[in-house]
Protein backbone atom coordinates (compact mmCIF):
# COMPACT_ATOMS: atom_id res chain seq x y z
CA UNK A 1 0.00 0.00 0.00
CA UNK A 2 1.08 3.30 -0.75
CA UNK A 3 1.20 5.61 1.87
CA UNK A 4 -1.20 7.84 3.10
CA UNK A 5 0.29 11.33 2.14
CA UNK A 6 0.67 10.26 -1.47
CA UNK A 7 -3.15 9.92 -1.78
CA UNK A 8 -3.90 13.45 -0.57
CA UNK A 9 -4.91 14.56 -3.72
CA UNK A 10 -7.45 11.91 -4.05
CA UNK A 11 -9.41 13.72 -0.99
CA UNK A 12 -10.31 11.70 2.15
CA UNK A 13 -9.31 7.66 2.21
CA UNK A 14 -12.85 6.01 3.30
CA UNK A 15 -12.11 2.16 2.89
CA UNK A 16 -15.49 0.49 0.72
CA UNK A 17 -15.71 -2.88 2.51
CA UNK A 18 -18.47 -5.25 1.01
CA UNK A 19 -19.15 -8.71 2.39
CA UNK A 20 -18.92 -11.64 -0.26
CA UNK A 21 -18.59 -15.19 -0.40
CA UNK A 22 -15.92 -17.01 -2.10
CA UNK A 23 -15.79 -20.62 -3.20
CA UNK A 24 -12.35 -21.45 -3.72
CA UNK A 25 -11.26 -25.39 -3.89
CA UNK A 26 -14.72 -26.58 -2.56
CA UNK A 27 -14.39 -24.75 0.54
CA UNK A 28 -16.89 -21.89 1.17
CA UNK A 29 -15.42 -18.25 3.04
CA UNK A 30 -17.60 -15.38 3.50
CA UNK A 31 -15.59 -12.74 3.98
CA UNK A 32 -15.35 -9.06 4.13
CA UNK A 33 -12.84 -7.20 1.25
CA UNK A 34 -12.42 -3.68 0.69
CA UNK A 35 -13.43 -2.96 -3.12
CA UNK A 36 -9.78 -2.80 -4.13
CA UNK A 37 -8.60 -6.48 -2.90
CA UNK A 38 -7.89 -8.45 -6.30
CA UNK A 39 -8.89 -11.90 -6.02
CA UNK A 40 -5.37 -13.14 -5.75
CA UNK A 41 -5.00 -11.11 -2.94
CA UNK A 42 -7.56 -12.66 -1.47
CA UNK A 43 -6.45 -15.98 -1.73
CA UNK A 44 -3.51 -15.13 -0.70
CA UNK A 45 -3.76 -12.88 2.51
CA UNK A 46 -7.37 -13.26 3.66
CA UNK A 47 -8.14 -17.42 2.59
CA UNK A 48 -4.20 -18.49 3.23
CA UNK A 49 -4.55 -20.31 -0.25
CA UNK A 50 -0.80 -19.33 -1.42
CA UNK A 51 -1.21 -21.75 -4.29
CA UNK A 52 -1.59 -19.07 -7.06
CA UNK A 53 1.23 -16.78 -6.94
CA UNK A 54 1.70 -12.79 -7.65
CA UNK A 55 4.43 -12.26 -10.13
CA UNK A 56 3.62 -9.14 -12.29
CA UNK A 57 0.43 -8.12 -10.61
CA UNK A 58 -0.63 -6.38 -14.19
CA UNK A 59 -2.41 -9.74 -16.33
CA UNK A 60 1.44 -10.00 -18.11
CA UNK A 61 3.18 -13.09 -16.71
CA UNK A 62 0.12 -15.59 -15.93
CA UNK A 63 1.61 -16.64 -12.17
CA UNK A 64 -1.96 -16.02 -11.11
CA UNK A 65 -3.88 -17.99 -12.96
CA UNK A 66 -6.80 -19.63 -11.83
CA UNK A 67 -9.65 -21.43 -13.10
CA UNK A 68 -12.76 -19.01 -12.42
CA UNK A 69 -15.79 -21.39 -13.06
CA UNK A 70 -13.70 -23.62 -14.64
CA UNK A 71 -12.21 -21.21 -17.32
CA UNK A 72 -8.52 -19.97 -16.51
CA UNK A 73 -8.18 -16.44 -15.82
CA UNK A 74 -5.74 -13.40 -14.17
CA UNK A 75 -6.53 -13.36 -10.62
CA UNK A 76 -4.73 -10.72 -10.02
CA UNK A 77 -6.84 -8.65 -12.47
CA UNK A 78 -10.17 -9.98 -11.22
CA UNK A 79 -11.89 -7.51 -8.17
CA UNK A 80 -12.40 -10.12 -5.40
CA UNK A 81 -16.05 -8.28 -5.16
CA UNK A 82 -17.12 -10.02 -9.10
CA UNK A 83 -15.81 -13.47 -7.96
CA UNK A 84 -19.18 -13.59 -5.58
CA UNK A 85 -20.65 -16.58 -6.15
CA UNK A 86 -18.00 -18.26 -8.61
CA UNK A 87 -16.06 -21.28 -8.42
CA UNK A 88 -12.63 -20.90 -7.64
CA UNK A 89 -10.13 -23.55 -8.51
CA UNK A 90 -6.20 -22.90 -7.81
CA UNK A 91 -3.93 -25.20 -8.97
CA UNK A 92 -4.17 -27.03 -5.34
CA UNK A 93 -7.70 -27.35 -5.61
CA UNK A 94 -7.24 -29.77 -9.37
CA UNK A 95 -6.04 -32.61 -7.17
CA UNK A 96 -8.62 -34.79 -5.93
CA UNK A 97 -7.78 -37.63 -3.70
CA UNK A 98 -4.18 -37.59 -5.45
CA UNK A 99 -2.25 -35.36 -7.75
CA UNK A 100 -3.45 -34.16 -11.06
CA UNK A 101 -2.35 -35.93 -14.07
CA UNK A 102 -0.91 -32.28 -14.71
CA UNK A 103 0.94 -32.35 -11.59
CA UNK A 104 2.15 -35.75 -12.28
CA UNK A 105 3.39 -34.61 -15.96
CA UNK A 106 5.65 -32.02 -14.79
CA UNK A 107 7.00 -33.49 -12.64
CA UNK A 108 7.74 -36.34 -14.74
CA UNK A 109 8.71 -34.18 -17.68
CA UNK A 110 11.47 -31.82 -15.38
CA UNK A 111 8.59 -29.05 -16.04
CA UNK A 112 10.06 -26.59 -13.74
CA UNK A 113 12.99 -25.12 -11.90
CA UNK A 114 12.14 -22.92 -9.19
CA UNK A 115 8.72 -23.60 -9.52
CA UNK A 116 6.66 -20.27 -8.77
CA UNK A 117 5.41 -20.20 -12.12
CA UNK A 118 4.26 -23.35 -11.88
CA UNK A 119 0.65 -23.78 -10.44
CA UNK A 120 -0.12 -20.67 -12.91
CA UNK A 121 1.12 -23.27 -15.68
CA UNK A 122 -0.73 -25.72 -14.45
CA UNK A 123 -3.96 -24.54 -14.06
CA UNK A 124 -3.89 -22.76 -17.34
CA UNK A 125 -3.32 -25.95 -18.97
CA UNK A 126 -6.03 -27.28 -17.82
CA UNK A 127 -7.52 -24.32 -19.46
CA UNK A 128 -5.99 -25.31 -22.71
CA UNK A 129 -7.07 -28.99 -22.53
CA UNK A 130 -10.97 -27.27 -21.77
CA UNK A 131 -10.57 -25.16 -24.21
CA UNK A 132 -9.51 -28.23 -27.06
CA UNK A 133 -12.17 -30.08 -25.74
CA UNK A 134 -14.23 -27.35 -26.88
CA UNK A 135 -12.51 -27.44 -30.36
CA UNK A 136 -11.43 -23.82 -29.98
CA UNK A 137 -8.68 -23.13 -32.56
CA UNK A 138 -5.95 -20.71 -31.55
CA UNK A 139 -3.75 -18.31 -33.67
CA UNK A 140 -1.65 -21.09 -34.98
CA UNK A 141 -4.69 -22.85 -36.33
CA UNK A 142 -4.22 -23.60 -40.22
CA UNK A 143 -7.54 -24.55 -39.88
CA UNK A 144 -10.24 -22.13 -38.56
CA UNK A 145 -13.23 -24.42 -39.04
CA UNK A 146 -11.90 -27.40 -37.97
CA UNK A 147 -14.23 -29.87 -36.09
CA UNK A 148 -11.68 -31.21 -34.24
CA UNK A 149 -8.76 -29.59 -32.15
CA UNK A 150 -5.15 -31.45 -32.09
CA UNK A 151 -2.49 -29.69 -29.90
CA UNK A 152 0.72 -30.27 -31.37
CA UNK A 153 3.59 -28.54 -30.13
CA UNK A 154 3.06 -25.38 -32.06
CA UNK A 155 -0.35 -25.14 -30.48
CA UNK A 156 0.54 -25.98 -26.76
CA UNK A 157 2.75 -23.23 -27.27
CA UNK A 158 1.09 -20.21 -28.68
CA UNK A 159 -1.91 -21.54 -26.24
CA UNK A 160 0.42 -21.26 -23.17
CA UNK A 161 2.23 -17.58 -23.94
CA UNK A 162 0.47 -15.73 -21.17
CA UNK A 163 2.09 -17.65 -18.69
CA UNK A 164 5.97 -16.65 -18.83
CA UNK A 165 8.44 -19.09 -17.08
CA UNK A 166 11.76 -17.00 -15.88
CA UNK A 167 13.69 -20.09 -15.57
CA UNK A 168 12.92 -21.12 -19.70
CA UNK A 169 11.68 -24.71 -18.40
CA UNK A 170 9.45 -24.17 -21.49
CA UNK A 171 11.27 -27.00 -23.65
CA UNK A 172 9.72 -29.25 -20.80
CA UNK A 173 6.42 -27.68 -19.91
CA UNK A 174 5.49 -28.61 -23.53
CA UNK A 175 5.91 -31.93 -23.45
CA UNK A 176 4.71 -31.94 -20.27
CA UNK A 177 1.01 -30.41 -21.50
CA UNK A 178 1.43 -32.69 -24.72
CA UNK A 179 1.36 -36.03 -21.93
CA UNK A 180 -1.95 -35.19 -21.03
CA UNK A 181 -3.52 -33.70 -23.77
CA UNK A 182 -2.84 -37.22 -25.55
CA UNK A 183 -4.52 -39.29 -23.17
CA UNK A 184 -7.56 -36.65 -23.36
CA UNK A 185 -7.66 -37.22 -26.51
CA UNK A 186 -7.19 -33.75 -27.83
CA UNK A 187 -3.54 -34.30 -29.16
CA UNK A 188 -3.16 -36.32 -32.26
CA UNK B 1 -5.61 2.10 -6.08
CA UNK B 2 -7.80 5.06 -5.09
CA UNK B 3 -11.03 4.18 -3.27
CA UNK B 4 -14.05 3.31 -4.71
CA UNK B 5 -17.76 2.16 -4.36
CA UNK B 6 -18.91 -1.29 -6.31
CA UNK B 7 -22.77 -1.93 -7.77
CA UNK B 8 -24.38 -3.85 -9.73
CA UNK B 9 -27.50 -3.24 -11.49
CA UNK B 10 -30.46 -5.19 -12.40
CA UNK B 11 -30.46 -4.02 -16.11
CA UNK B 12 -28.65 -2.25 -18.70
CA UNK B 13 -31.17 0.41 -18.18
CA UNK B 14 -30.39 0.33 -14.51
CA UNK B 15 -26.60 0.40 -14.92
CA UNK B 16 -26.88 3.55 -16.96
CA UNK B 17 -28.98 5.08 -14.54
CA UNK B 18 -26.15 4.72 -11.73
CA UNK B 19 -23.71 6.07 -13.82
CA UNK B 20 -26.01 9.32 -14.98
CA UNK B 21 -24.98 11.29 -11.99
CA UNK B 22 -21.77 9.80 -11.37
CA UNK B 23 -19.29 11.84 -13.26
CA UNK B 24 -16.40 10.07 -12.40
CA UNK B 25 -17.96 6.70 -12.21
CA UNK B 26 -16.88 3.87 -14.36
CA UNK B 27 -18.30 0.80 -16.32
CA UNK B 28 -16.89 -2.36 -15.24
CA UNK B 29 -16.42 -5.33 -17.77
CA UNK B 30 -14.05 -7.60 -17.90
CA UNK B 31 -11.65 -5.46 -16.30
CA UNK B 32 -8.38 -6.29 -17.98
CA UNK B 33 -7.39 -2.77 -19.19
CA UNK B 34 -9.36 -0.67 -16.31
CA UNK B 35 -8.29 -2.76 -13.09
CA UNK B 36 -5.09 -2.50 -14.07
CA UNK B 37 -4.87 1.46 -14.99
CA UNK B 38 -6.61 1.69 -11.87
CA UNK B 39 -3.63 -0.21 -10.19
CA UNK B 40 -1.46 2.62 -11.63
CA UNK B 41 -3.38 5.27 -10.79
CA UNK B 42 -4.31 6.18 -14.38
CA UNK B 43 -8.10 6.04 -14.18
CA UNK B 44 -9.66 6.87 -10.73
CA UNK B 45 -13.14 5.97 -10.90
CA UNK B 46 -15.26 6.85 -7.34
CA UNK B 47 -17.86 4.17 -8.45
CA UNK B 48 -17.66 0.86 -10.50
CA UNK B 49 -20.97 -0.25 -11.91
CA UNK B 50 -20.27 -3.86 -12.74
CA UNK B 51 -21.86 -4.34 -16.53
CA UNK B 52 -19.53 -8.01 -16.82
CA UNK B 53 -22.65 -10.35 -17.27
CA UNK B 54 -25.15 -7.44 -17.14
CA UNK B 55 -25.66 -7.26 -20.74
CA UNK B 56 -26.27 -9.93 -23.69
CA UNK B 57 -23.65 -12.98 -23.81
CA UNK B 58 -24.79 -14.39 -26.56
CA UNK B 59 -24.61 -14.19 -30.62
CA UNK B 60 -27.76 -13.83 -32.61
CA UNK B 61 -28.32 -14.02 -36.32
CA UNK B 62 -29.81 -11.02 -37.95
CA UNK B 63 -32.35 -11.03 -40.54
CA UNK B 64 -30.27 -9.94 -43.00
CA UNK B 65 -27.47 -12.98 -42.70
CA UNK B 66 -24.76 -10.48 -40.15
CA UNK B 67 -24.27 -11.00 -36.45
CA UNK B 68 -25.66 -9.82 -33.13
CA UNK B 69 -22.73 -10.07 -30.55
CA UNK B 70 -23.78 -8.68 -27.20
CA UNK B 71 -21.53 -6.92 -25.40
CA UNK B 72 -21.37 -9.31 -22.86
CA UNK B 73 -19.84 -11.87 -25.07
CA UNK B 74 -16.49 -12.99 -24.14
CA UNK B 75 -13.46 -12.61 -26.77
CA UNK B 76 -12.50 -16.39 -26.21
CA UNK B 77 -16.12 -16.86 -26.92
CA UNK B 78 -16.28 -14.76 -29.94
CA UNK B 79 -13.00 -16.45 -31.46
CA UNK B 80 -14.78 -19.86 -31.32
CA UNK B 81 -17.75 -19.29 -32.24
CA UNK B 82 -18.36 -21.40 -35.22
CA UNK B 83 -20.36 -18.83 -36.95
CA UNK B 84 -17.59 -15.78 -36.84
CA UNK B 85 -15.04 -18.71 -38.02
CA UNK B 86 -17.29 -19.52 -40.95
CA UNK B 87 -18.62 -16.08 -41.98
CA UNK B 88 -16.08 -14.21 -40.93
CA UNK B 89 -12.24 -15.11 -40.41
CA UNK B 90 -10.36 -12.18 -39.96
CA UNK B 91 -12.45 -11.56 -37.36
CA UNK B 92 -11.64 -15.07 -35.45
CA UNK B 93 -8.23 -14.26 -36.16
CA UNK B 94 -7.80 -10.70 -34.95
CA UNK B 95 -9.31 -12.26 -31.81
CA UNK B 96 -7.19 -14.81 -31.58
CA UNK B 97 -4.21 -12.66 -32.13
CA UNK B 98 -4.75 -10.77 -28.93
CA UNK B 99 -3.86 -11.22 -25.89
CA UNK B 100 -3.62 -14.46 -23.74
CA UNK B 101 -6.06 -17.32 -23.55
CA UNK B 102 -6.58 -15.72 -19.70
CA UNK B 103 -7.05 -12.35 -20.70
CA UNK B 104 -9.60 -13.56 -23.90
CA UNK B 105 -11.35 -15.47 -21.11
CA UNK B 106 -12.14 -12.39 -19.26
CA UNK B 107 -11.87 -9.44 -21.84
CA UNK B 108 -15.62 -8.64 -23.09
CA UNK B 109 -16.66 -7.28 -26.47
CA UNK B 110 -17.63 -4.05 -25.74
CA UNK B 111 -14.44 -3.66 -23.63
CA UNK B 112 -12.33 -5.21 -26.24
CA UNK B 113 -13.11 -1.73 -28.04
CA UNK B 114 -12.34 0.38 -25.23
CA UNK B 115 -9.50 -0.47 -24.33
CA UNK B 116 -7.21 2.35 -24.03
CA UNK B 117 -3.70 3.01 -25.37
CA UNK B 118 -0.79 0.91 -24.29
CA UNK B 119 1.58 4.16 -25.01
CA UNK B 120 4.17 3.55 -22.67
CA UNK B 121 3.66 7.45 -20.87
CA UNK B 122 0.23 6.99 -20.48
CA UNK B 123 0.46 4.17 -18.04
CA UNK B 124 3.42 6.08 -16.02
CA UNK B 125 1.50 8.92 -13.73
CA UNK B 126 4.63 10.53 -13.60
CA UNK B 127 5.46 11.51 -16.72
CA UNK B 128 3.72 14.07 -19.62
CA UNK B 129 0.61 12.87 -21.18
CA UNK B 130 -2.00 14.93 -23.09
CA UNK B 131 -4.53 11.76 -23.02
CA UNK B 132 -4.21 11.49 -19.46
CA UNK B 133 -3.79 14.68 -17.81
CA UNK B 134 -5.23 17.39 -20.41
CA UNK B 135 -2.33 19.99 -21.36
CA UNK B 136 0.27 18.21 -19.51
CA UNK B 137 2.14 17.97 -23.07
CA UNK B 138 3.76 14.46 -24.93
CA UNK B 139 6.89 12.65 -23.77
CA UNK B 140 6.51 10.49 -26.45
CA UNK B 141 7.35 12.33 -29.35
CA UNK B 142 10.50 12.94 -28.08
CA UNK B 143 10.44 9.77 -26.58
CA UNK B 144 10.09 6.06 -27.20
CA UNK B 145 7.55 5.59 -30.14
CA UNK B 146 8.77 2.97 -32.08
CA UNK B 147 4.68 1.49 -31.35
CA UNK B 148 3.12 4.84 -31.97
CA UNK B 149 0.93 6.46 -34.57
CA UNK B 150 1.68 7.34 -38.50
CA UNK B 151 -1.06 8.32 -39.85
CA UNK B 152 -3.96 11.34 -38.56
CA UNK B 153 -1.85 12.03 -35.20
CA UNK B 154 -1.33 15.46 -33.86
CA UNK B 155 2.18 16.23 -33.47
CA UNK B 156 2.70 20.37 -32.46
CA UNK B 157 5.82 19.06 -30.22
CA UNK B 158 5.86 17.55 -27.09
CA UNK B 159 5.10 20.96 -25.46
CA UNK B 160 1.94 21.59 -27.06
CA UNK B 161 -1.26 20.68 -25.28
CA UNK B 162 -2.94 18.89 -28.19
CA UNK B 163 0.10 16.53 -29.50
CA UNK B 164 -0.30 12.81 -29.21
CA UNK B 165 0.65 10.04 -31.04
CA UNK B 166 -1.14 6.92 -29.25
CA UNK B 167 -2.40 4.47 -31.15
CA UNK B 168 -5.39 2.33 -30.56
CA UNK B 169 -4.48 -1.29 -29.13
CA UNK B 170 -7.23 -3.69 -30.17
CA UNK B 171 -6.65 -6.03 -32.95
CA UNK B 172 -10.96 -7.65 -32.67
CA UNK B 173 -11.47 -3.62 -33.62
CA UNK B 174 -9.32 -3.35 -36.83
CA UNK B 175 -11.25 -6.34 -38.17
CA UNK B 176 -14.93 -5.03 -37.13
CA UNK B 177 -13.93 -1.80 -39.49
CA UNK B 178 -13.25 -4.00 -42.13
CA UNK B 179 -16.87 -5.51 -41.74
CA UNK B 180 -18.21 -1.92 -41.00
CA UNK B 181 -19.98 -3.32 -37.67
CA UNK B 182 -22.46 -1.19 -35.85
CA UNK B 183 -22.23 -0.83 -31.94
CA UNK B 184 -25.96 -0.41 -30.09
CA UNK B 185 -25.22 2.22 -27.21
CA UNK B 186 -28.22 2.82 -24.35
CA UNK B 187 -27.56 5.96 -22.97
CA UNK B 188 -29.24 8.26 -20.62
CA UNK B 189 -31.80 9.17 -23.62
CA UNK B 190 -32.69 5.92 -24.89
CA UNK B 191 -30.74 4.03 -27.72
CA UNK B 192 -28.38 4.73 -30.63
CA UNK B 193 -26.55 2.88 -33.11
CA UNK B 194 -22.70 4.25 -33.73
CA UNK B 195 -21.41 2.94 -37.37
CA UNK B 196 -17.87 2.11 -35.65
CA UNK B 197 -16.41 4.01 -38.36
CA UNK B 198 -17.66 7.24 -35.70
CA UNK B 199 -17.27 5.50 -32.71
CA UNK B 200 -13.55 6.05 -32.51
CA UNK B 201 -12.14 9.50 -33.39
CA UNK B 202 -8.42 11.12 -33.79
CA UNK B 203 -6.93 13.29 -31.16
CA UNK B 204 -7.71 16.29 -32.76
CA UNK B 205 -6.98 18.95 -30.13
CA UNK B 206 -8.76 16.69 -27.64
CA UNK B 207 -6.49 13.67 -26.97
CA UNK B 208 -8.58 12.81 -23.78
CA UNK B 209 -11.16 11.03 -25.74
CA UNK B 210 -10.80 8.42 -27.47
CA UNK B 211 -14.52 7.47 -28.64
CA UNK B 212 -17.17 9.76 -29.13
CA UNK B 213 -19.17 7.95 -26.03
CA UNK B 214 -21.11 10.53 -24.13
CA UNK B 215 -20.62 9.43 -20.23
CA UNK B 216 -22.96 6.81 -19.13
CA UNK B 217 -23.24 5.77 -22.55
CA UNK B 218 -23.01 1.72 -22.57
CA UNK B 219 -21.97 -0.43 -25.27
CA UNK B 220 -25.24 -3.13 -25.25
CA UNK B 221 -24.27 -4.87 -28.73
CA UNK B 222 -22.11 -4.80 -31.59
CA UNK B 223 -24.15 -5.33 -34.98
CA UNK B 224 -21.72 -7.25 -38.02
CA UNK B 225 -23.34 -6.65 -41.16
CA UNK B 226 -23.55 -9.79 -43.60
CA UNK B 227 -20.52 -9.83 -46.06
CA UNK B 228 -20.22 -13.27 -47.90
CA UNK B 229 -17.29 -12.79 -49.60
CA UNK B 230 -15.70 -12.32 -46.25
CA UNK B 231 -15.24 -16.09 -46.08
CA UNK B 232 -11.93 -14.93 -48.16
CA UNK B 233 -10.62 -12.77 -45.72
CA UNK B 234 -7.61 -12.55 -43.47
CA UNK B 235 -5.78 -10.43 -40.36
CA UNK B 236 -2.16 -10.72 -40.39
CA UNK B 237 -0.46 -9.10 -37.40
CA UNK B 238 3.40 -7.89 -37.06
CA UNK B 239 4.70 -8.01 -33.12
CA UNK B 240 8.17 -7.98 -31.77
CA UNK B 241 7.54 -11.38 -30.51
CA UNK B 242 5.94 -14.04 -31.75
CA UNK B 243 2.63 -14.27 -29.48
CA UNK B 244 0.83 -12.21 -26.62
CA UNK B 245 2.64 -8.84 -28.24
CA UNK B 246 0.28 -5.97 -29.16
CA UNK B 247 0.50 -5.10 -32.79
CA UNK B 248 3.64 -3.24 -34.39
CA UNK B 249 1.41 -3.44 -37.43
CA UNK B 250 -1.52 -5.58 -38.11
CA UNK B 251 -4.17 -5.43 -41.29
CA UNK B 252 -7.57 -6.89 -41.42
CA UNK B 253 -8.68 -7.77 -45.41
CA UNK B 254 -11.13 -9.11 -47.17
CA UNK B 255 -11.45 -9.36 -50.95
CA UNK B 256 -13.81 -10.41 -53.87
CA UNK B 257 -12.08 -11.57 -56.97
CA UNK B 258 -14.12 -11.52 -60.01
CA UNK B 259 -12.86 -13.66 -63.14
CA UNK B 260 -10.06 -16.03 -62.60
CA UNK B 261 -7.08 -16.59 -63.47
CA UNK B 262 -4.46 -13.64 -64.53
CA UNK B 263 -7.53 -11.62 -65.90
CA UNK B 264 -8.93 -11.86 -62.56
CA UNK B 265 -10.11 -8.06 -61.04
CA UNK B 266 -10.96 -6.86 -57.81
CA UNK B 267 -14.68 -6.58 -57.24
CA UNK B 268 -14.63 -5.28 -53.66
CA UNK B 269 -12.34 -5.01 -50.75
CA UNK B 270 -12.28 -3.90 -47.65
CA UNK B 271 -8.99 -3.26 -45.47
CA UNK B 272 -8.52 -1.96 -42.28
CA UNK B 273 -5.19 -0.95 -40.66
CA UNK B 274 -4.02 -1.86 -36.65
CA UNK B 275 -0.81 0.27 -34.97
CA UNK B 276 -1.08 2.72 -36.98
CA UNK B 277 -3.03 5.84 -35.67
CA UNK B 278 -4.97 7.12 -32.41
CA UNK B 279 -8.24 4.54 -34.52
CA UNK B 280 -8.96 1.69 -36.52
CA UNK B 281 -7.61 3.26 -39.76
CA UNK B 282 -9.56 2.53 -43.05
CA UNK B 283 -7.61 2.48 -46.40
CA UNK B 284 -9.88 3.93 -48.29
CA UNK B 285 -7.13 5.35 -50.67
CA UNK B 286 -6.24 1.62 -50.89
CA UNK B 287 -9.35 0.29 -51.48
CA UNK B 288 -10.70 3.14 -54.00
CA UNK B 289 -7.50 2.56 -56.28
CA UNK B 290 -7.56 -1.30 -56.22
CA UNK B 291 -11.68 -1.85 -57.14
CA UNK B 292 -12.49 -2.60 -60.79
CA UNK B 293 -8.30 -2.73 -61.37
CA UNK B 294 -6.55 -6.06 -61.80
CA UNK B 295 -5.34 -8.41 -58.58
CA UNK B 296 -2.14 -8.33 -59.11
CA UNK B 297 1.10 -7.98 -56.59
CA UNK B 298 2.15 -4.36 -58.71
CA UNK B 299 -1.56 -3.36 -57.58
CA UNK B 300 -1.67 -3.97 -54.62
CA UNK B 301 2.10 -2.36 -53.98
CA UNK B 302 0.52 0.55 -55.47
CA UNK B 303 -2.90 0.66 -53.62
CA UNK B 304 -0.89 0.52 -50.24
CA UNK B 305 1.97 3.27 -50.95
CA UNK B 306 -1.28 5.46 -52.02
CA UNK B 307 -2.22 4.74 -48.50
CA UNK B 308 0.96 5.70 -46.88
CA UNK B 309 1.13 8.70 -49.05
CA UNK B 310 -0.25 10.55 -45.97
CA UNK B 311 1.97 9.02 -43.73
CA UNK B 312 3.80 11.46 -40.80
CA UNK B 313 6.42 8.92 -39.16
CA UNK B 314 8.34 10.13 -36.20
CA UNK B 315 12.36 9.69 -36.03
CA UNK B 316 11.66 5.81 -34.70
CA UNK B 317 8.45 4.26 -36.44
CA UNK B 318 9.15 5.46 -39.88
CA UNK B 319 9.77 1.23 -40.37
CA UNK B 320 6.11 1.19 -40.29
CA UNK B 321 5.60 2.56 -43.73
CA UNK B 322 7.15 -0.10 -45.80
CA UNK B 323 6.11 -2.58 -43.12
CA UNK B 324 2.61 -1.83 -43.62
CA UNK B 325 2.73 -1.50 -47.23
CA UNK B 326 4.42 -4.80 -47.58
CA UNK B 327 1.51 -6.45 -44.99
CA UNK B 328 -1.08 -5.30 -47.22
CA UNK B 329 0.40 -6.59 -50.50
CA UNK B 330 1.24 -9.70 -48.91
CA UNK B 331 -2.04 -10.37 -47.43
CA UNK B 332 -4.25 -9.31 -50.57
CA UNK B 333 -2.08 -11.66 -52.61
CA UNK B 334 -2.71 -14.75 -50.12
CA UNK B 335 -6.39 -14.03 -49.94
CA UNK B 336 -6.42 -14.08 -53.70
CA UNK B 337 -3.97 -16.91 -54.29
CA UNK B 338 -6.96 -18.83 -52.06
CA UNK B 339 -9.55 -17.44 -54.13
CA UNK B 340 -8.01 -18.59 -56.84
CA UNK B 341 -6.96 -21.97 -56.06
Amino acid sequence: MVPGSAWGAWGTCVAVDNEITLRVDGAVTPLTVDTRTSLLDALRERLGNTSAKKGCDHGQCGACTVLLDGRRVNSCLVLAVTAEGQEVTTSDGLAGDGPHRLHETFVDHDAYQCGYCTPGQITSAAGVLAEAAQGWPSAVSEDLVAERTDLTDAEIRERMSGNLCRCAAYANIVPAVAEVATEQGVRA
Amino acid sequence: MREFRYEKAADPAGAVALLADEPTGAYLGGGTNLVDLMRLGVATPDLLVDVRQLTSTEVTDLPDGGLRIGAAVPNADLAGERRVRERYPLLAQALLAGASGQLRNRATTGGNLLQRTRCTYFTDVTMPCNKREAGSGCAAVGGYHRNLAVLGATNEGGESPHTCVATHPSDMAVALRALDATVQVLGRDGERSIPIAELHRLPGDDPTRDTTLAHGELITAIDVPALPWATRSRYRKVRDRASYAFALVSVAAAMDLQGTGPDAVVGDVRIALGGVAHKPWRATVAEDALRGGPATEAAFTAAAEAELAAADPLSDNAFKIPMVTNMITRTLLQISAEARA
